[in-house]
């Protein structure tokens, strides 16, 4: 049975197992590979995808479960929060390996578009899901306020 | 090989400017070599290829280091940027393919990246290939325009002759300067003439990286790709005595299943069917041969060594002998775990193995390394294989393995599938029980001081095993002593007059390799720590009895630690209501960072750092805010391995941790405020990206016993705080 799906404002159809990782096949079968793999568990966040506008973990989201969604890669986000946040993490320098950065930049997202103004407390609990080893967190903090300012000024 | 030979060597690719640094023709033993400090300053010694100028005036820094996450790339780019006098706009740049005659790293003697000398060896040389492509420029301007050179002017990219009023940019002489003679010692400018070196620049990877567009291993893809992945064995050492691959190969999409040296691969045409394929992997296994002790057996080995002195690795004065003019001796054993360096992308590549030839997309730390391992495993001569050095998703040392462990495993498992590209992924399970890890270890420590307070004797005797034994950098270990063992423990910056360090070489089965600031990584805790216990016997201020301590020849960790404690508003004091502040500082890789640490006690019982301030001295700064970037990293990647990390071994050998579950990494509500002030310098440049880690846990141990009066001294903390 095949599963159909938006993938970034596209219809796309996928064939394969249904108990596939969403991840695996919006990497591996629509050649989207912004969006990475770093556990497998819902650990790490690295996967972060939108799904109907929330974040969710597509290392751990069977695509079978997803039929008729709308989901939103960081290919795909855009809209003023998008471009508030790229333009903070490019100002900033936020990146340094750039692994994790596109699983944090869909958190931060989804943060921004439900808190127009996030405390450190806020970015605390929506970011603590997505791990970066590089230990860019300062400079991620700085950047979700400077990119809420920005969209709310 | 490609023979080398004294020429100026001009590449042209279609209207580019190719400027490849040919020197005077050296025999290989000579280039394929270790450069001291002063060497690397007057290198014409290794030929070199960085730079690509193109029609459009691009300008293509080629970069001889891997990118995992230090900025190097960016580094290195400003350097021949700043002598071109390029504008950064117009930069570009690219990781260098695999070819150790071109890139060695010139600290190293070979292609590679580490122990922090990227930009320490590179600043002359790439400085060098921008002076040179400029001079090249410049003389095609002029001969074009028919004025002399010297009255041409270029700045951020515009070539100008102020007389005539002509100006053009790089491309329009890109073609014309590749034909002119090739200048082989340009002069360079004075740090007073710099414009970018200095300057806070945006890294050149930093819009890719916030777009998801940047291409990592696990990225590649080629038409008819197949995917494998890999069982390794349950316990290090055990060998493979059957397997059961029916119910795998019954898997939809499985294509082959492939012994090699490393485990059981599976290859399928889809990622789930090959992670499925493994699961349903039936494989017994021989433990006789194979490390069995849990790392509790493995500290009571050690511990029994360390009572004996072990192998002299330094004595100053008399040594441990010293202790016996003491009215107190301090004793302490610190325990350090094994740590796994968990980069965010597992490891992973992809390789397309034929009987004639190979290319092969990986992330390599010890490029040359994993090549040599590479042809050794496929039997086909150097000139036969591509590896493309992909940026990677982090290492932290990872990357970097004496045995070329991955490079073996990727390119064994591509040749046993022989037929097309294979992309060969890690999961998370496998990166953290494959070993390679910070070796453990456990350091006995005395400490001698006399009436008055003052150390009269110091002992350290450290046991540990080396990675560096019987592999292609075994020549790093002499008479039983590994200095990358050692390193923090000996040569310290304190007049004490007598003074030993001991090591005892350690058996141990679990594979282990260089972690971010490899033996800072636990001797400067020991040292910085101990030393704090043993001040506070005596009542005496941290930071001021260390300033006292100080050797004569330590003016540059004297301003470090001096700027920390006037960033830190240190007054003498610890205690600053319900939190301490502690200090460590260290030298490592020739940079000497000063750090305070201000501490309290978490809700969970563990150490809770509000903020830590940082002071770095690593010479002349490149790009100021990248080093500020490489030190606050390195606070969070070191406070989360010494809050959280440890791999442990139950009994029979078999791994504890298995994912960010059980190996936690630091997440965003752990990470403390950083401050960070750079000294000004202009001294050659040294390494950023190590030099942060190893005073952060020291300091938060200190500021803790500040605290409650208890000292830490069995890492992680979550297992070495004693409530």
């Amino acid at each position: 049975m095949a599963v159909s799906f938006d993938l970034n404002g596209r219809p796309v159809r996928f064939d394969g197992d249904p108990e596939t990782a969403l991840l695996w096949v919006i990497r591996d079968h629509m050649g989207l590979t912004g969006t990475k793999f770093g556990c497998g568990a819902a650990q790490c966040g690295a996967c972060t995808v939108h799904l109907d506008g929330a974040t969710r973990r597509s290392c751990i989201t069977q695509v079978g479960d997803i039929d008729g969604a709308s989901i939103t890669t960081i290919e795909g986000l855009d809209g003023p929060v998008a471009e508030a946040l790229r333009a903070a993490w490019v100002r900033l320098n936020v990146p340094q390996c750039g692994y994790c950065q596109s699983g944090q930049i869909m958190s931060a997202a989804a943060l921004l578009v439900e808190v127009t103004s996030p405390t450190d407390e806020d970015i605390n609990n929506a970011m603590s899901g997505n791990i970066c080893r590089c230990a860019t967190y300062v400079r991620i903090r700085k950047a979700i306020h400077q990119a809420a300012e920005a969209v709310t000024k | 090989m490609t023979r080398l030979t004294r020429r100026s060597f001009l590449g042209q690719a279609a209207g580019a400017l190719t400027i490849s640094l040919v020197l005077p023709s050296m025999s290989r033993a000579q280039e394929l070599r270790r450069l001291t400090p002063a060497e690397i300053k007057e290198v014409a010694a290794t030929p070199n290829a960085f730079l690509r100028i193109n029609a459009d005036s691009s300008v293509m820094v080629i970069c001889k280091h891997i990118e995992f996450g230090q900025g190097t790339s960016s580094g290195l780019a400003a350097l021949a940027a700043e002598e071109l006098d390029a504008d950064w706009a117009q930069v570009r740049v690219e990781s260098a393919p695999a070819n150790a005659q071109l890139y060695a790293n010139l600290n190293m003697g070979q292609q590679g990246t580490g122990g922090s000398s990227g930009i320490a060896n590179s600043f002359y040389q790439m400085r060098k290939a921008g002076a040179a492509a400029r001079a090249m420029l410049v003389a095609a301007a002029a001969e074009a325009w028919g004025v002399p050179a010297a009255e041409i002017t270029v700045e951020k990219g515009v070539i100008r002759h102020p007389a005539s009023e002509r100006s053009a940019g790089f491309g329009q002489f890109a073609e014309a300067a590749s034909a002119q003679p090739f200048p082989e010692q340009p002069a360079l400018k004075e740090p007073s003439q710099f414009t970018l070196i200095g300057t806070d620049l945006q890294r050149l990877d930093a819009v890719a990286k916030s777009s998801g567009q940047t291409t990592y291993s696990i990225d590649v893809t080629r038409e008819g790709l197949v995917h494998s992945a890999i069982l390794h064995p349950p316990v290090f050492g055990a060998r493979l005595t059957s397997l059961d691959d029916q119910a795998a190969l019954k898997i939809a999409d499985v294509l082959a299943i492939h012994e090699v040296p490393q485990g059981i691969a599976v290859i399928a045409r889809t990622r789930h069917a090959a992670l499925a394929g493994v699961a349903g992997l039936r494989a017994e296994w021989d433990h006789a041969g194979a490390e069995t002790r849990s790392t509790d057996e493995m500290y009571r080995d050690y511990a029994r060594a360390a009572q004996e002195p072990g192998a002299d690795v330094e004595t100053v004065g008399r040594g441990a002998q010293g202790l016996d003019a003491a009215v107190q001796v301090i004793e302490a054993e610190y325990r350090f775990p094994f740590l796994a360096h968990a980069p965010m992308e597992p490891m992973g590549a992809v390789a397309d193995v034929t009987p004639e030839r190979a290319e092969i997309f990986m992330a390599s730390q010890l490029v040359t390394r994993d090549l040599t391992e590479i042809t050794k495993v496929l039997g086909l001569p150097p000139e036969a294989i591509t590896l493309n050095i992909m940026s990677a998703g982090g290492s932290f040392g990872r990357l970097g393995t004496p045995d070329a462990e991955f490079a073996a495993e990727v390119a064994g498992i591509a040749q046993a599938w022989g037929k097309g590209p294979v992309k060969h992924l890690w999961t998370r399970e496998n990166d953290l029980r494959a070993g390679r890890y910070r070796p453990m270890s456990l350091h006995r420590l005395r400490g001698g001081l006399d009436a008055d307070g003052n150390i009269v004797g110091w002992d350290q005797v450290i046991a540990i095993q080396s990675f560096l034994d019987g592999t292609a950098f075994g020549g790093g270990v002499r008479n039983g002593i590994d200095r990358s063992a050692t390193e923090g423990g000996t040569g310290l910056p304190y007049a004490i007059a007598n003074r030993h360090v001991g090591l005892h070489l350690m058996r141990n089965g679990v594979p282990a390799n260089f972690w971010r600031s490899v033996g800072s990584s636990h001797n400067v805790y020991v040292v910085e720590t101990f030393l704090d216990l043993l001040l506070a016997q005596s009542k005496k201020d941290p930071v001021q009895a260390r300033l006292d301590l100080l050797a004569e020849d330590q003016s540059r960790l004297r301003a470090v630690l001096l700027k920390v404690a006037e960033m830190a508003d240190w007054q003498g004091g610890v205690q600053r209501g319900d939190r301490a502040l502690g200090v460590a500082m260290a030298t490592c890789f020739r940079s000497h960072v000063a750090e305070i640490a201000e501490v309290s006690r978490g809700p969970d019982g563990l150490p809770r750092v509000h903020k830590v301030w940082a002071a770095i001295d690593c010479g002349l700064a490149i790009n100021p805010d990248q080093i500020r970037s490489q030190i606050e990293g390195g606070i969070g990647f070191a406070l989360g391995a010494a809050l959280h990390d440890e791999v442990t071994l139950a009994e029979g050998g078999v791994v504890e941790q298995s994912n960010f579950d059980t190996y936690p990494s630091l997440r965003i509500h752990e990470m403390p405020e950083v401050e960070v002030a750079i000294i000004p310098s202009t001294v050659d440049p040294t390494g950023t990206g190590e030099p942060g880690v190893p005073p952060l846990a020291p300091a938060v141990a200190n500021a803790w016993r500040a605290l409650t009066g208890t000292p830490i001294q069995t890492l992680p903390f979550r297992r070495g705080v004693r409530a």
